[in-house]
């Protein structure tokens, strides 16, 4: 701990709005040591990483380079003070070559033409560095992900980086190329590199990092030396908050309900296989898992919107076939998105449009009677508190709250027995989270069968009666009653602690 | 289901916005320039001139409207329309021997006209829609190789329709009902379709949610594939209408027949104020571009102000106006 920081936050903090995301995170980052920051989803770990990279300014606090106080305004900053991020979706120009890429915006020249033979012997240098044997003239769509991941370290040594920020970088890899990718670390670490990086795997973390830093909620709840923690004590860091009284109450445990949706596997290519569930009649059943781990894409191939297959699904008891959108809705399943502005409403559409969309054939069988979708808007607006400004405004111009509220009215014109609603509180204020969550329970009273992905931990537990943890793309365990916990939903979800269960490549 | 609250509160807005009143507008003050440039300009003679010229392009505009609503765009029209006349005229040329002239050797030419426009239009969307090829590249290629067929089927000359079937089938685009000539009637009942479809119909709602956002639409249930299959197959149609009615004007076909029609339809499509990269068409929009092209077309041959050589540019100028237009009607709503 004696060895002065390159790079450290002092007394962080962030705001968006009036929102303060990050309160007072304090870290340093070494010469030739490895820190881990780990944490939820939303816990800060992306603010932190840009702000260290100098890519978003800090609202408070001081940032400190080789201990002198310094404001970073800009990523250029950042770089030529030798910061360097990869980003989790990689920076390359896919239709460039290697070397192209390791020298874009700052290419060599030799008077007004291209030094293109420095260039080369520099990028086989790099290249050569990190062990890595690709030609300088592949085109980077031709690499495969990790290959693309060691391009970006290329490029970051290029940048003559002293300290590199690699947010996910094995979200992507398989097992082989993690440890490709970790015997570079370690080659940059001996080279007196400051690294820090982000992962929900907590093996790797406790196999790589010489420092832990758990953030929680944006403030830093752990901090110290990788081998005095354990991987479950690092999720234990990571989760533990109270479940407020945001939750609708749930009812106690009916046994011998009616199945509503027997599902028996179903496969979605390359996503999720082999998941069977049943859902009852009147319950809530959560999808926890990390993002990535397959949930959307096994329940979207459910509802016929991407290609799956299954053995067997049955609504009601009958067994049914479901290969479009359309099969799905008929059977009175129906699934809202995650993505409400790409995939969820037509922003440049008002909100009449929008509503009636999905259930166009309500509205007429040729003709649609205008005067009925102006009544379904009034009722819907009525009943799901749609506060809009005017009644012609575009949808793009509503709040995040607002469109969501709409997106789960224009769900609920196909009128479905089983729906299923995916991170249906995204992004939204915690008064209309609210309001979602007592509209699904009610929903759920009235006799539906409602299916709630997410990836807010709080949600899954104060939310749902059962929880299906997934991890990549198989069921990892379904629980119930007590077992509902955080601690116990990440550590399958991560697959620690759970058997040896992960797979090892 | 419904509630008994009443819809009465809707807000109206107050004066419609620039994109709609711009098409108006400039109609309008062609219009009125037209009027006192030549006397002649509002004379039945000369309205019906207009109109009937308008037909061929507004036909096909017509349909362009639904393509590029969906977020498509058809290249492929004007040679399709040439490639159907020749087609067209061979076959009614071959069948004479055995039809002899009467109207069952018209009827012939016109159901193949139909025909192979649906085909044509058929072919561009399977290849948009299920092989997933860019819709400009595809229609790029059908423009070349239709365009290639006809001068190949005219053998680098021009295919006749034979000179008695000629005469007997000139009432087609001579004749009318009632004084008003057939291609204006058809044109005109086009239109009041296409408006219906467009506005008031779901295939007309699904065509702008597609084109507006195609993931969403796709999540919502909509046949992404199928309704864009559609509205090119509704244009090659509408293509094989308008040719049905061009080919008794001259009764004839050749390598120049229908130059640069789809690019007069796209112009008309956008100056009306349908959304060049799709998600908003308006039918009776389209139906102004293409007045507003053709007027300006025929105020230049009444008068001698300005060569009506110089058509082209303005029209140009119209397009772009239209768009800019356009851009600011978005960018404030």
């Amino acid at each position: 701990m004696s060895t002065p920081s390159v790079l450290a936050l002092r007394q962080v903090t962030k705001s968006f709005g009036p929102v303060e995301v990050l309160h007072g995170v304090t870290l340093d980052l070494r010469a030739g040591e490895v820190l881990a920051l780990i944490g939820e989803n939303g816990a800060g770990k992306s603010t932190t990483m840009k702000i260290l990279a100098g890519i978003e300014a800090p609202s408070g606090g001081r940032i400190l380079l080789d201990g002198e106080e310094v404001s970073f305004g800009s990523l250029h900053d950042g770089e030529e003070a030798g910061v360097v991020m990869i980003h989790q979706e990689f920076n390359l120009a896919e239709q460039l070559t290697v070397e192209q890429n390791i020298f874009l915006g700052r290419e060599l020249r030799k008077g007004l033409l291209l030094d293109k033979a420095r260039m080369r012997r520099l990028t086989r240098e790099y290249l050569a560095r990190i062990d890595c044997q690709i030609d300088p003239d592949t085109l980077v769509s031709k690499l495969s992900n990790s290959d693309k991941q060691m391009v970006e370290i290329a490029k970051a040594l290029s940048r003559d980086a002293r300290v590199l920020i690699m947010d996910e970088p094995t979200a992507v890899l398989t097992g082989s190329e993690t440890r490709i990718l970790f015997e570079q670390v370690r080659a940059l670490k001996a080279s007196g590199t400051a690294i820090l990086f982000t992962s929900h795997k907590l093996g790797e973390v406790a196999e790589i990092a010489d420092t832990v830093t758990v953030l929680r909620d944006g403030t830093l709840v752990h901090d110290g030396p990788a081998r005095d923690i354990t991987e479950d004590q690092m999720a234990t860091a990571m989760v533990g908050r109270d479940v407020s009284d945001l939750f609708p109450d749930k009812p106690e445990a009916a046994p011998g309900r009616e199945v509503l949706l027997r599902v028996e596997g179903l496969s979605v290519p390359g996503r999720a296989s082999d998941i069977s569930f049943e859902l009852h009649r009147g319950e809530i059943l959560g999808i926890a898992g990390l993002i990535g781990s397959g949930r959307t894409e096994a329940m979207e191939g459910l509802c016929g919107l991407r290609p799956a297959t299954s053995t067997r699904i049955e609504i009601g008891g009958t067994p049914v076939s479901i290969s479009r959108p359309g099969d799905a809705l008929a059977h009175g399943l129906c699934y809202l998105t995650e993505d409400r502005k790409l995939r969820g409403l037509l922003l440049d559409k008002g909100m009449r449009e929008n509503l009636t969309l999905q259930a166009l054939h309500k509205y007429g069988r040729v003709l649609i009677d205008f005067a009925a979708e102006e009544r379904a808007l009034d009722q819907a607006i009525d009943e799901f508190d749609i506060r809009a400004g005017a009644r012609t405004m575009r949808v793009g111009n509503l709040s995040g709250g607002n469109q969501q509220k709409l997106l789960l009215a224009k769900v609920m014109q196909s009128e479905p027995m089983i729906l299923i609603v995916d991170e249906p509180t995204r992004g939204i204020d915690i008064g209309t989270k609210q309001q979602i969550y007592a509209f699904l329970r009610k929903l759920a009273e009235d006799g539906h069968g409602i299916v709630v992905i997410s990836s807010e931990m709080q949600e899954v537990i104060g939310l749902s009666d059962r929880v299906m943890v997934m991890r990549s793309g198989r069921l990892a365990k379904v629980l119930t009653g007590d077992q509902i916990t955080e601690d116990i939903i990440v550590r399958h979800a991560m697959g620690v602690g759970t058997g040896s269960t992960e797979r090892v490549a | 289901m419904m509630t008994t609250e009443t819809a009465a509160t809707k807000p109206r807005k107050a004066l419609p916005s620039m994109s709609v009143l711009g098409p108006v507008i400039a109609l309008l003050v062609l219009i009125l320039v037209g009027t006192a440039l030549n006397s002649n300009f509002l004379s039945a003679a000369n309205i019906t001139n207009v109109l009937a010229r308008s037909a061929f392009i507004g036909i096909i505009a017509v349909g362009m409207t639904f393509v590029i609503t969906a977020g498509g765009l058809d290249l492929s029209v004007g040679s399709m329309a040439a490639f159907i006349a020749g087609l067209m005229i061979l076959v009614m040329n071959a069948a004479l021997p055995v039809l002899g002239v009467g109207i069952p050797i018209i009827l012939l030419g016109m159901v193949v006209a139909l025909v192979a426009g649906i085909a044509a239009g058929l072919l561009n969307g399977f290849l948009i829609t299920t092989l997933g090829i860019e819709a400009f590249i595809v229609t790029l290629g059908s423009m070349g190789i239709y365009r290639s067929l006809v001068t190949w089927l005219a053998d680098g000359g021009t295919l006749s329709l034979d000179f008695g079937l000629r005469t007997f089938y000139r009432p087609v685009y001579f004749g009318g009902l009632f004084g008003i000539s057939w291609p204006i009637i058809i044109f005109a009942l086009t239109v009041i379709v296409g408006e219906v479809l467009m506005s008031r119909a779901r295939f007309g709602r699904h065509c702008a949610a597609i084109g507006s956002n195609e993931n969403v639409a796709h999540y919502s249930n909509v046949n992404v594939n199928r309704t864009r299959l559609l509205t090119y197959a509704m244009l090659g149609m509408l293509v094989g209408v308008a040719t049905i009615m061009y080919v008794p004007r001259l009764g004839s076909a050749s390598a120049s027949t229908g130059v640069l029609w789809e690019l007069e339809a796209i112009a008309a499509v956008i100056i009306g104020g349908t959304i060049l990269k799709g998600g908003f068409g308006r039918v009776w929009g389209t139906v102004i571009g293409v007045l507003i092209l053709s007027m300006i077309d025929n105020i230049l041959n009444l008068t001698d102000l300005v060569s009506p050589y110089l058509n082209g540019a303005i029209q140009g100028v119209i397009i772009i106006l239209a768009v800019i237009l356009q851009r600011e009607a978005k960018a404030k709503g």
